[in-house]
């Protein structure tokens, strides 16, 4: 049994008030930029070779969410990602289904229908993404759609502006009436880390999420710059495990956008692994947010099997 | 007639890490110091100008963050390209008026003047910066920072050596620089640009106009976003160029008062002439 | 599918681009020679206790061939040469060394022990960067603060230790050679390849012959260097110990003399601590290069308010290093540099049990050959106990706490060292304010076990005098014109 940081020893209630949630944040540990940055960078010089890295890079393939957020989805761009989800390379049956398929909530009874036994969860952004800024009955309103067409997994926008001007509290009852609407889907909390500005923030938010019933924790919208860094993955990791030595619960971690080859996957899951644990190397506690990084992941999934580099000729763009 | 015909370069201006023709479209003839007609080099309008400034204010916040030490690197490595081109600058450097042995000196003198500033760049704060014992419970310190976009007017000779002494120093303590070039003599500034565009420096750190000084300089010293001005090669009365440096507070370095020994130890002078003095208070308390 | 596995798998660095030959000889005036007067000694691998090669040993008649060479070169070539042209050799030095890296990396690793990753990513990058800082300042000596017309000492006699092979030797060439001095360096008798191949480099960049001479060899070729009487300059990285003895010889002399000698540093870690920060530089102060770090955080003062949560999450974290090959790149913790040196650390170890502190070592599965010590905590350690006060010189943390700032001075200073400390808060006053107490020439806040070739480097008290690094560094190489004597 860990000794728990006399930081973290009381948690806040959900509703218990403005001033005792910013002291529970203002209270927690710092974040030292140049420190984390260089344990994340240390951490990225790691390397895994043969039998794991192929565990990994299929690791990597299970745990990703295959995502399309235009303006311009249609259907069928959704059924084609679905057929991707499913079988992501047609030509070795072999490699492993994602994690889940991402989209807008009215394309999310499309992609119910193409993945209908596959095993691979419908996710859908809500709550006014990516800004989040719409009253909360309407955010609450875009859940219950999406959850009703059948997403089983929920990514909410956290409000950045209440944040950044310190009404905790607001987006601690809006993540958890969230929660609430989700009813049996997991909610993963976007905090938009691009937009928080400084690892203090980050470490604050991802508390703030946790407390008030995220399943998981997501660095990105995938429509800010930066999207998902190491450190700050590694600053979320550091939350996840915290929160996981004073309740016992494991609350799941999204590396969302930036995200494009196999070599980062690869990179982000040392740092899980070093940081959570093994635990979290698993598709119920970290995903990738992603859409191109797939093909690099089979591509040197085959590089591995064959010795031989691979072209992006040979997978299938969708 | 000789057997092959030799392909001639085209002399442009570098802007933005690119060599492009002047806006205008004009050019001036440069001819050799015994009249031979060696080439048509661009001839910099005000709106090269403009462009010149916006790509050194776009790269100054990432060449002033660097390093020092990496800045070092990366200036030591021009000179190693410099020492590789020695013969071509020699070559450029004669049509001053110089002859072969001359030239040859003043482009080594150029190569270990420019090695002489690339040096500096992690020395300089340690010569000019301070902890300062203030009566109280404070620390504090003063460190040298770079003042920005240096407009640079480069003395007509020596036209290599002199450029060099003029733009390493604003390089090496992490502003960025626009350079009118010599007028008679631009040449080896030219060839310089290449050298620059092959090394790390990035493009817009350093960019040079050719031309005539006397249509260069007034935009220039009256330009808001420049933040100092180095008048080295203003020959003459710069006393308009001053006031109109007023406008937005430059920095100006004024022209020599008399002639100029530049072989000599340059000391640290014009590191010192491009750098704010930045001091921090912080208590000292438990 | 696979099994769900995570290992990291065998990673090691190629040793082919490192060739190892059988014997070495001495490096003196610009050649390798056979030694006169001394013998040779066996240089091994104490990973795996494999004979690496057989190295010269300079005797009394060596080490006098290679100061006359120095003083020759000095009198002849290096000193009057221009700063410039001094610069221009350090330059090269400092390329070539870039240049080849990995192949010095991998040798470094070989004869240290020390994990790949840091004698890849620290040591040899910051040799290169050593050599190029002093380069720029060669030619700039009038206008570093030393009088109009600074002038070398002459020729410096220079012992290093086996804790950083090449950093050292760089630390102590580059500014001496900037300066205008020529040198005898002595490298440690378990690492002295990395020097030998060092002097490879420096007949590719063509520095004159004699400028710098090395030869290696045990104490007694120390001692007989530093007693020389034709140097003007003795330079000694070592122990507090051998520091004594040299500064005892040296007195009634004119040669000046610099120490960089043992510590005993105090890492201090206050309750508002980043704490995920501090357990890495907790685990970076004392862990970095087995602990072979004069300036190792080897006491940990935590204030008692989260000493238990910063010892679980420093414990969970130690149980994530991995001991081994130091070759594989994923090593963090490699190999005790000698028996000798595994020994002495057994004899604290066991000292610290015997005096009642309770010890905690890393579980982790030590290799069959080599010399080895799992990462080790002890936990009830008072100011009295010999592990709170020796210099142990290897992975071993002692743990005390505190509960005031004054209090954490106090202990902090109750040592005979000086030559670093580290403080964790986020609390900038208390930073600074902590910094101005401590007695100790480098103080890191919020990290630790931090270099570079423009920061002095150096101690307080029976931790040594002189500075290394940076504009300090050329102190002690240079005659100011004010302390001169009427015959120099």
């Amino acid at each position: 049994m860990t000794t728990l940081h006399p930081a973290i020893e009381t948690l806040p209630e959900p509703g218990g008030g403005e001033a005792a949630l910013r002291g529970f944040l203002h209270g927690l540990p710092g974040v030292d930029q140049v420190g984390a940055e260089a344990r994340a960078a240390g951490l990225a010089t790691r390397s895994i070779k043969r039998e794991s890295k192929l565990w990994a890079l299929e690791l990597a393939v299970r745990m990703t969410d295959l995502t399309t957020l235009e303006g311009a989805d249609t259907p069928g761009k959704v059924r084609a990602l679905c057929a991707k989800a499913r079988r992501p390379d047609p030509s070795d049956p072999d490699v492993p289904p994602v994690a889940a398929v991402c989209v807008y909530p009215d394309l999310v009874p499309i992609a119910v229908a193409a993945l209908a036994g596959s095993g691979v969860h419908v996710a859908s952004v809500a709550t006014a993404f990516p800004s989040g800024r719409a009253s909360l009955a309407v955010k609450l309103a875009d859940v219950a759609d999406a959850v009703a067409a059948g997403a089983s997994e929920i990514d909410m926008v956290i409000d950045r502006g209440a944040f950044l001007s310190g009404r905790y509290g607001q987006v601690g009852e809006e993540i958890a009436a969230v929660k609430a609407a989700c009813r049996d889907a997991r909610l993963k909390v976007i905090l938009e880390t691009g937009e928080l500005a400084t690892l203090d923030n980050v470490r604050r938010a991802s508390w703030l999420a946790m407390t008030h019933g995220a399943d998981f924790i997501k660095t990105s919208t995938g429509k800010v710059s930066p999207a998902s860094t190491l450190p700050v993955i590694l600053v979320m990791l550091e939350a996840v495990r915290d929160f996981h030595d004073a309740t016992a619960r494991a609350v799941g971690v999204k590396a969302a956008g930036g995200i494009r080859v196999a070599k980062d996957a690869i990179r982000y899951l040392v740092v899980v692994h070093e940081t959570a644990g093994a635990a979290w190397l698993d598709p119920d506690r970290f995903r990738f947010g992603a859409s191109s990084l797939l093909n690099d992941l089979l591509m040197q999934r085959r590089k591995q099997l064959t010795g031989v580099y691979a072209g992006p000729d040979h997978f299938t763009l969708d | 007639m000789p057997d092959r015909l030799d392909v001639r370069k085209t002399y442009k201006l570098y802007i933005g890490g690119a060599f492009p023709r002047s806006e205008s479209g004009r050019t001036v003839t440069i001819d050799a110091a015994d009249g031979t007609f060696l080439a048509n080099a661009a001839r910099a309008s005000r709106k090269d100008v403009r462009d010149a400034v916006v790509a050194a204010r776009k790269a100054f916040g990432g060449w002033s963050t660097r390093t020092a030490y990496n800045r070092g690197q990366i200036l030591y490595r021009v000179a190693e390209l410099l020492e590789g081109r020695r013969d071509q600058f020699t070559a450029e450097v004669r049509h001053s008026g110089l002859g072969a042995q001359a030239a040859g000196r003043e482009v080594d003198a150029a190569v270990d003047r420019w090695v002489w500033y690339a040096g500096w760049t992690d020395k300089i704060a340690q010569v000019e910066g301070a902890s300062n014992p203030v009566a109280g419970p404070y620390f504090n310190f003063s460190v040298p920072e770079p003042t920005g976009v240096v407009a640079i007017v480069a003395p007509a000779t020596p036209s290599l050596l002199g450029l060099v002494s003029v733009l390493a120093p604003v390089l090496a303590t992490g502003s960025t620089a626009v350079v009118v070039a010599s007028e008679p003599h631009p040449l080896p500034a030219v060839t310089l640009t290449e050298v620059l565009a092959t090394s790390d420096v990035p493009g817009g750190v350093v960019n040079l106009l050719t031309g005539h000084v006397d249509e260069l300089a007034p935009v220039l010293a009256a330009h808001a976003d420049v933040d100092a001005m180095d008048l080295t090669g203003i020959d003459g009365d710069a006393t308009e160029l001053e006031q109109a440096a007023a406008g937005n507070v430059k920095r100006v370095l004024r022209p020599p008062a008399g002639p100029v020994d530049w072989e000599a130890d340059p000391g640290v002078e014009r590191l010192r002439a491009f750098v704010e003095t930045k001091t921090v208070w912080h208590p000292v308390g438990v | 599918m696979p099994e769900p596995t995570w290992t990291y798998a065998p990673a090691p660095e190629s040793r082919d681009v490192v060739t190892l030959r059988s014997a070495y000889g001495l490096f003196v005036d610009g050649a390798f020679t056979d030694p006169t007067d001394g013998g040779s000694f066996k240089t091994v691998n104490p990973a795996t206790e494999e004979v690496l090669a057989e190295v010269a040993q300079a005797g009394p008649a060596d080490v006098d061939r290679a100061v006359a060479a120095a003083r020759r070169a000095h009198t002849e070539v290096w000193g009057p040469m221009p700063g410039r042209e001094r610069a221009k050799y350090l330059y090269r030095i400092a390329r070539i060394l870039a240049e080849r890296a990995r192949e010095f990396a991998v040798l470094e690793t070989l004869d240290n022990g020390k994990p790949i990753r840091e004698s890849r990513d620290v040591d040899v990058p910051m040799a290169s960067a050593h050599f190029f800082h002093y380069a720029g300042w060669a030619d700039k000596l009038e206008h570093a603060g030393f009088g109009a017309e600074p002038r070398p000492l002459g020729v410096a006699g220079q012992v290093i230790p086996w804790n950083f092979p090449l950093l050292m030797a760089a630390w102590k060439l580059a500014p001496a050679l900037a300066t205008g001095n020529t040198c005898v360096l002595k490298p440690a008798e378990t690492t002295p390849l990395s020097a030998l191949l060092l002097a490879e480099v420096l007949q590719q960049a063509d520095l004159p012959p004699g400028v710098v001479n090395i030869i290696p060899g045990a104490g007694d070729t120390g001692a007989t260097l530093v007693a020389h009487p034709d140097l003007d300059k003795v330079a000694f990285t070592g122990s507090t110990e051998v520091g004594k003895a040299i500064q005892r010889q040296l007195a009634g002399t004119r040669v000046r003399l610099t120490l960089e000698l043992g510590g005993k540093a105090a890492n201090v870690v206050f309750a508002d601590a980043p704490i995920d920060q501090a357990v890495e530089g907790i685990v970076n102060g004392i862990f970095f290069n087995q602990g072979h770090v004069c300036c190792a955080g080897s006491r940990l003062l935590v204030q008692e308010s989260v000493v238990d949560a910063v010892l679980d999450t420093l414990k969970r974290r130690l149980g994530t290093l991995r001991l081994g090959d130091p070759l594989d790149k994923n090593t963090d913790i490699g190999a005790i540099n000698s028996a000798e040196q595994l020994a002495r650390i057994t004899a604290l170890v066991e000292a610290g049990e015997g005096e009642g502190a309770q010890r905690w070592s890393v579980a982790c599965e030590l290799p069959e050959h080599g010399y080895w010590f799992p990462p080790t905590l002890f936990t009830d350690v008072s100011q009295s106990h010999r592990i709170a006060r020796e210099e142990i010189f290897g992975p071993v943390l002692s743990v005390l706490t505190f509960r005031t700032p004054d209090e954490a001075i106090a202990k902090a200073n109750n040592t005979p060292y000086g030559l670093s400390a580290g403080v964790w808060t986020e609390k900038g006053s208390r930073i600074l304010w902590m910094a101005q107490r401590l007695r100790a020439g480098v103080v890191w806040a919020n990290t630790f076990n931090r270099f570079d070739p423009a920061s002095p480097f150096g101690g307080y008290q029976e931790s040594g005098f002189g500075r290394e690094g940076g504009r300090h560094g050329l102190a002690p190489y240079l005659r100011s014109p004010d302390l001169r004597s009427p015959d120099a």
